[in-house]
């Protein structure tokens, strides 16, 4: 049974970190976003892994339903026709910037691999239980009733900043 | 690595995913000029973030990180609509999205 686990979570994982190279790596913004997008179903099969199936299927409706939809919109009505004489060429100051993020995450694995390694080996027998939505709707509802209230604030101001921003004229 | 020899997907194995596609998102950041790539490695850290919350509440058995979650995904939906606006605003008036040729507040 852990090997079943072991075996998908190094497909997935693979698939993910694959795929997010070949995000930031592709000239084209629009395969860009398709790389983007199967990278995101590949973290909703790790969520499904890790027993959270309610956020493993909001990630899929949210993220790669509608954030980008999106994307994929604006990109279209852009005409971008200088997209190829966009410069990407390696700078010495892009190679320091890749060999620096390198060294972040060199030290972030240490600092993980010192703190967690050995710790925590087994998902919590609890897991299934809050991940469920009758759970997670109860404590949203209830116990973060304010915070919701201001996630919903937040969305009536972007709807009006995103249409003010998207005008054709200020005045 | 010592952690790949054992049986068990024990919650190093996640934050060591995270880390990695979080490193990757940075570079994405810092390497490309396409401002619309750049917003797409952004929503990635996201994810990686996301990814790494909901394995701690996994393996803690807290449901509080999965409500984190939440919240984190309805700033990134907010955040994707006005950058995207404002990505929108600036093809309008300068016919570009070359992060390098949009330079009116650098001093």
């Amino acid at each position: 049974m852990e090997n079943i686990q072991l075996i998908l979570y190094t497909v997935f994982g693979v698939l993910a970190i694959f795929s997010a190279i070949m995000m930031i790596t592709r000239r084209n913004p629009i395969a860009s976003a398709l790389w983007l997008i199967f990278n995101f179903f590949m973290i909703s099969g790790l969520y499904f892994l890790l027993r959270a199936q309610f956020i493993a299927i909001i990630q899929i409706l949210v993220y790669a339903g509608a954030i980008m939809v999106l994307f994929i919109f604006v990109i279209m009505l852009l005409k971008l026709t200088d997209e190829k004489k966009l410069s990407e060429i390696m700078t010495y100051q892009k190679i320091t910037a890749i060999l620096f993020s390198i060294l972040l995450m060199a030290l972030l694995v240490f600092t993980v691999y010192v703190n967690f390694a050995d710790k925590y080996t087994e998902i919590s027998t609890e897991a299934e239980t809050i991940s469920k939505a009758e759970n997670l709707g109860r404590e949203l509802f209830l116990k973060y009733a304010f915070p919701i209230e201001a996630i919903g604030l937040l969305l009536l101001a972007t709807i009006v900043g995103a249409v003010v921003l998207a005008k054709k004229k200020f005045e | 690595m010592i952690f790949i020899f054992s049986n068990m997907v024990s919650l190093d194995y996640f934050l060591t995913l995270s880390i990695i596609l979080f490193s990757i998102g940075v570079i994405g950041v810092l390497i490309r000029r396409n401002a619309i790539i750049i917003f797409m490695s952004i929503e990635l850290m996201l994810n990686s973030v996301n990814l790494s919350l909901i394995s701690f509440s996994s393996f803690m058995g807290d449901s509080q990180g999965q409500i984190l979650v939440f919240f984190v995904m309805a700033v990134a939906a907010a955040e994707a609509a006005v950058g995207l606006a404002i990505i929108i605003a600036l093809f309008r008036n300068k016919e570009t999205i070359n992060i390098d040729e949009i330079n009116i507040l650098k001093w």
